[in-house]
């Protein structure tokens, strides 16, 4: 028996953090089968360089910290980062995008703010923002759909990875959102730029775009599962969506001509993958009810304001980013009421109670 | 607005494994064995001490006082067998520390001797001032772990108006069943004491909550309260901590007390079912409090189950009838393993407090280390009272204890729900304990410079007036002494003159 002084509770409940990191996982694993299967090899490559890089920064930093690394890595975080970070990347991407992702996401993104639970943004958003800043064409190159099956093979699928595509022209092309972005600035308006855009493939997941990013159906039901597995809870995703929804529901009601309907905009880019699993990222968001709500439509709106009137025909990245940075602020301003006072803390009137 | 986000009358909480259903079946064990010795603290409530009033070697009868109640509040102790008493020393107390507090040892003789009780002829026609009398003289306090004295709190209730006792038998703790056990059992006698203490503060009802998990307790209330209309038993969730009678009276009621004010200045009561098993007992049976029900249970133990034991029974012995495997405990908790006390040693006194006496093993105890926050905020969702322990946490372990307080530390009523969820396992609940008592630390260093500063500033004003004084009086001395001097020249001129 211990005689070490400690205070209750004596017992605990058994959910740890690697079991919440490791259900994360399996709840982006449809997704990320799903854009292998649909990109091919190189989708798998770029996919284990990217993880397992995210996994040495991680010894790496933890090393030069000075604490032992195994059990952090075995916490799974670093994983679950450098998946993340490979599901934002364009399924046909040089591997050194993916190391260069990882470095970003682990060592500017996490362990430079001191290490798990300590960052102010999202390591993996961060590490797509400075990419796309930094290699506009290697972040913009999207392969078309090349099933794994039919596509380039075991080697010639290491070329493309490691050596870099050598005709690309003919084997890639533009997102849904690059598309239309690129139709307006030649004058072309909406419906036209869309005839060729299929609803239901871009639910399923048969369009280009991210390697984890594309199935929209698998993103929403891994999404479903961890908020029934209580690791996320609704206030974020719904918010987001909602907000995204209501956003362009409207504007495409008033001109159909110049704004996306909300279908194209649900479905096409990050949205579904930042919704569930990146905006959710319990470090970055607000602590409270309400402050996930307010967290989760401001991404949502700031998503719809930079796809409709940015440069970039896509805005999770910085949208995430930017809500990272008011979190805090969030954090300040929105506080759970305590028992007994209200909300500005002052105790409660004997005689209104 | 805020309603969509969560339930105005039940906020926060956490559904911990129950353990109950190893000891809810079986019925209270009376054939504890009287032990050879009984350690009878004179301090086993809130307030002052109590003031033994037997001297050593002197025979005792069984519910007879042992030291009496100092002060407004605080409680008399009673001898719970009769023998003779062996000494009054220093014993250890059932407290993580240990610490020995003054005991009365009592050597029964077997016998079990009563006193002479006082039984009224009919004790609902008492006026409420002589059950509140009877009450605090038979020693009686909450059972339900905060042991204020119950006498004092039912004078409170008749002195404020009252439209509510709220009687607690949440009983929300993990592991604990006495309280079902008891209302199971006994639930004429609680109803008997609820109608006294209702009685006792001139209050017109009563409310009995109790966790859904006891549907039989729930059950036997009901049949027993039939005929009571204003004794109303209502169920209410189970989810820890109900038994935190704010929580239960804003469930059950819908009100909330303010956070600087007591429950009657909303015109509520809150006391224990055991607590009304016990004023039953007082008035009733003229019995003072010397023996309560005891959960004894976890891993460790053989053989768990509900004891009545007297008061004053080492825990080893408890813990001993119930088959204990001393090789498989890993850690001794008086109480619930959210809120109870872990104990360094189990030859500890039963006190009026102590409700569970739990032998956890390894298993039930398992503590993988502290990994760091990731914010996950499942302590917030968890907080009962509307806090954000991983900020808390945080400006302690930075050393920004005001910074705490501003975000509601003092409200922190340390349930062990954050501690329950953190998925890091960080001891939130020690970071908050530790805190508290750092800041009356501050207080106590605060006062106590300000007394030196003001001794000193006394003592420099003392000084400064008496070096006044002496300089005044100086100036007076050579004043004196010139006029003196003047005087005499002034004499010795004189005479010249007239001389000339």
């Amino acid at each position: 028996m211990s005689n070490k002084p400690i205070s209750g509770p004596h017992v605990a409940a058994t959910r740890r953090v690697d079991q919440i990191m490791r259900l994360v996982i399996i709840a982006l694993a449809p997704a990320t089968a799903c854009g292998v299967l649909l990109f091919g090899w190189p989708a798998l490559y770029l996919l284990a360089v990217t993880v397992l890089s995210a996994m040495a920064f991680e010894g790496l930093c933890l090393k030069m910290k000075g604490v032992a690394a195994m059990p952090y890595l075995r916490d799974g975080s670093a994983i679950v980062t450098g998946l993340l970070v490979a599901m934002t990347l364009p399924p046909w991407a040089p591997w050194w995008i993916g190391v260069v992702g990882s470095a970003l996401a682990i060592v500017l993104g996490k362990h430079v703010y001191g290490g798990l639970g300590q960052n102010l943004f999202n390591p993996a958003m961060l590490a797509r923002v400075a990419l796309l800043i930094s290699f506009p064409i290697e972040m913009t190159t999207w392969a078309n759909v090349s099933p794994l099956l039919t596509g380039p093979g075991v080697i010639d699928s290491l070329a493309i990875t490691f050596g870099g595509l050598e005709n690309p022209d003919a084997v890639t092309g533009a997102t849904t959102l690059g598309w239309v972005k690129t139709e307006f600035s030649q004058n072309r308006l909406l419906p036209g730029s869309l005839i060729e855009y299929s609803g239901l493939l871009a639910f399923l997941g048969w369009e280009r775009g991210s390697l984890g990013e594309t199935s929209s159906v698998l993103l929403l039901a891994g999404g479903i599962w961890l908020m029934r597995q209580g690791v996320i809870k609704w206030h974020i995703p719904v918010s987001l969506l909602l907000s995204i929804f209501v956003m362009s529901a409207v504007f495409h009601t008033w001109d159909s001509q110049h704004y996306m309907g909300p279908w194209v905009h649900l479905n096409s880019g990050a949205v579904m993958l930042v919704a569930f699993f990146i905006a959710t990222d319990y470090v970055t968001s607000p602590n409270t009810p309400l402050g996930q709500v307010i967290f989760g439509a401001g991404c949502g709106l700031l998503i719809f304001v930079i796809r409709s009137w940015g440069g970039y025909p896509e805005g999770t990245g910085f949208a995430i980013l930017l809500m990272n940075a008011v979190t805090p602020l969030i954090d300040h301003y929105i506080r759970p009421r305590i028992y007994g006072r209200y909300r500005n803390g002052k105790p409660l009137d004997i005689s209104n109670t | 607005m805020f309603a969509l986000f969560e339930n105005p009358r039940l906020r926060g909480g956490i559904h911990a494994e129950e353990h109950k259903s190893e000891t809810s079946p079986l019925s209270i064990a009376t054939d504890f064995p009287l032990p050879k010795k009984l350690y009878i603290p004179v301090q086993q409530h809130v307030g002052k001490p109590a003031e033994p009033v037997v001297k050593v070697g002197e025979k005792v009868l069984k519910g007879q006082l042992l030291a009496y109640s100092q002060g407004t509040i605080s409680a008399p102790v009673h001898a719970p067998t009769s023998g003779v008493i062996a000494d009054v020393k220093d014993f250890p107390a059932p407290h993580p520390s240990a610490l020995p507090i003054r005991t009365v040892v009592i050597e029964s003789d077997g016998k079990e001797q009563w006193a002479e009780l006082i039984v009224p002829e009919d004790p609902f026609q008492l006026e409420p001032e002589e059950i509140c009398q009877r009450v605090g003289a038979a020693g009686v306090v909450g059972l339900g772990g905060a042991v204020f004295p119950s006498a004092v709190k039912l004078s409170l209730g008749r002195k404020n108006k009252i439209h509510t006792l709220l009687i607690n038998a949440g009983e929300c703790e993990p592991y604990l069943t006495c309280d079902d056990r008891l209302m199971q059992e006994r639930a004429e006698q609680i109803v008997a004491g609820i109608r006294l203490m209702l009685r006792g503060m001139d209050a017109p009802k009563a409310l009995v909550g109790i966790e859904d998990n006891k549907p039989e307790a729930f059950a036997a209330m009901q049949a027993a309260s039939q005929s009571f209309a204003n004794i109303v038993v209502a169920q209410v969730p189970t989810r820890y901590p109900m038994g935190w009678d704010r929580q239960m009276l804003r469930y059950l009621t819908g009100q909330e007390i303010p956070a600087d004010g007591r429950a009657t200045d909303i015109g509520v009561v809150v006391h224990n079912v055991a607590t009304a098993f016990a004023v039953y007992q007082a008035i009733c049976l003229g019995q003072p409090l010397i023996s309560r029900v005891v959960t004894v249970s976890g891993a460790a133990v053989a053989k768990p189950r509900n004891v009545e034991v007297p008061i004053g029974t080492l825990m080893s012995e408890v813990l001993a009838f119930c088959g204990l495997e001393k090789s498989k405990m890993a850690r001794l908790v008086m109480g619930g393993p959210m809120m109870g006390d872990a104990l360094p040693i189990a030859e500890v006194p039963v006190v009026k407090a102590c409700n569970g006496i739990l032998a956890l093993s390894a298993a039930d105890i398992d503590e993988p280390a502290v990994q760091p926050c990731i914010r996950c905020s499942s302590c917030v969702t968890a907080c009962p009272v509307g806090l954000l322990p991983l900020e808390m946490a945080s400006r302690i372990k930075a050393n920004q204890l005001d910074s705490a307080v501003d975000l509601g530390l003092k409200d922190c009523i340390s349930c062990g729900s954050c501690s329950y969820v953190c998925p890091s396992n960080i001891p939130l609940v020690h970071y908050f304990k530790f805190a508290s008592g750092e800041l009356v630390k501050r207080q106590q260093a605060e006062h106590k410079s300000e007394q030196t500063k003001r001794l000193i500033e006394d003592r420099n004003e003392r000084m400064e007036r008496a070096r006044l004084e002496a300089e005044a009086e100086a100036l007076r001395a050579q004043e004196a002494r010139a006029a003196r001097l003047a005087a005499a020249q002034q004499a010795q001129q004189a005479p010249a003159e007239e001389t000339v």
